[in-house]
């Protein structure tokens, strides 16, 4: 299964985190996550999210956009990531992944999505 | 039932950094070869609770664990909301030695994390007569930064929060999630600024390329430490920067990150016993 396809489990994930959804009770913003080549755009709304859409949308905006190749995603989901793909900020530094737009939502909720971010790790190696 | 304490006792030393007043909280255990503990950027000397309270480590070290001035229960100095707060090289070395001698410690071993173990290499390369040995964790002459500190201080951010969650993927992911989140509390916990200001000497002021070829291991022996998760301070930064220094002794520490004595003291102890021997077989020969 494609990084993606595990990253379009994310709805499922988040409902299933009582103590996430908590954290992010204050949190509303539109962003776009890519998985490789592939853009998902979710709504968040009081920290759950109201709106998920998989693939290219003409003309959509987006508050900020979260990218990273395939194998990023890929080696940051597994149960124990090695180091150096093991953060956000790791496949940053390493240029896998980069942060793009107003940042500001990203940065005011950080560990939120960090977290949410990593959810596809709870899913099983093989899904 | 008798109440359950734990071993070490704090208290708060008066003392002059560069001709200003301070009033500095520090804990310590043991006896014997003083050992003094370094903290890392934006935090305080609880991280280093474990050492403190380890018996193996107290009967042959007195561990002293300090606050930075302007970190955990140190008092800022009078006038601090006039002054925006920037450690630099010369403060901080300014700090430690201003700490020791007010102590009165005699030829200490110092241990620093982080900005501590940047730090440490400048007292080999400055002042390695003053102390017995020295030892480098999560430390390099130069490190690649990896965000914009200016988002660590500002209104519209939290910044204990953003702190945290910034530093919370230097752990490693083996580390217990009771001592992961032990260590980030200390980081929400940081004076407003106060990180963004030690990471004016880790990023600006701090730069040691090319000195610490002139650090000499005879005169103070040199242990650099690093967990394999820390990429603030990559396992290469580290092994690069001991290949420039002869006799300096290195070591990669698995499945442990930035916060070695505090993410994970289980696994640290493993790495820092053998260490703390050698310096103690070192000291009474």
């Amino acid at each position: 299964m494609s990084p993606a396809d595990r990253f379009a489990r994310l709805p499922d994930l988040l409902a299933a985190d009582t103590d996430l959804l908590r954290r992010g009770h204050w949190l509303n913003v539109e962003c776009r996550i890519d998985i490789g080549t592939e853009p998902f755009h979710l709504r968040l709304t009081e920290g759950a999210i109201s709106a998920f859409d998989r693939g290219p949308k003409l003309m959509r905006s987006t508050v900020f956009t979260v990218r990273g190749t395939e194998e990023a995603w890929q080696r940051y989901w597994q149960k124990m990531p090695a180091p150096g793909w093991h953060d956000l900020f790791a496949l940053t530094k390493r240029g896998a992944a980069s942060l793009e737009g107003d940042l500001r939502p990203l940065l005011q909720n950080l560990q939120y999505f960090k977290d949410l971010l990593a959810l596809p790790r709870r899913l099983p190696e093989e899904f | 039932m008798a109440p359950v304490f734990d071993p070490m006792i704090g208290r708060y030393v008066r003392l002059d950094i560069d001709g200003t007043p301070h009033r500095l909280y520090f804990e310590e255990a043991g006896q014997g070869i003083p050992l003094v503990c370094l903290h890392t950027a934006g935090a305080d000397n609880r991280q280093f609770r474990h050492l403190l309270a380890d018996p193996e480590i107290t009967r042959r070290f007195r561990v002293i664990a300090f606050d930075m001035p302007w970190h955990g229960k140190s008092t800022p100095p009078d006038g601090w909301e006039k002054t925006e707060y920037r450690l630099t090289t010369a403060s901080y070395t300014a700090a430690i030695r201003a700490f020791c001698q007010a102590l009165e410690l005699d030829r200490p071993v110092v241990m620093g994390c982080s900005i501590g173990g940047r730090i440490v290499l400048n007292l080999a390369i400055a002042h390695a007569a003053e102390f017995r040995a020295l030892v480098a964790l999560e430390a390099a002459d130069f490190q690649q930064p990896w965000y914009d500190t200016a988002w660590l201080h500002r209104p519209d951010v939290h910044g204990g929060e953003v702190c945290a969650a910034l530093i919370s993927g230097l752990i490693a992911p083996q580390s217990p999630p009771v001592s992961r989140h032990e260590t980030l509390w200390m980081y929400m916990q940081g004076g407003p600024g106060i990180f963004k200001g030690d990471l004016y000497f880790y990023r600006v002021d701090g730069d040691l390329r090319e000195k610490v070829k002139s650090i000499d291991t005879t005169v103070c022996p040199l242990y650099l430490l690093t967990g394999e998760y820390d990429f603030s301070c990559t396992a290469e930064d580290t092994l690069r920067t001991a290949a420039q220094i002869p006799g300096a002794e290195v070591q990669v520490m698995k499945e442990l990150g930035h916060f070695p004595m505090s993410e994970n003291p289980t696994k640290f102890r493993e790495y820092i016993l053998p260490v703390l021997t050698k310096i103690a077989s070192i000291s009474s020969s």
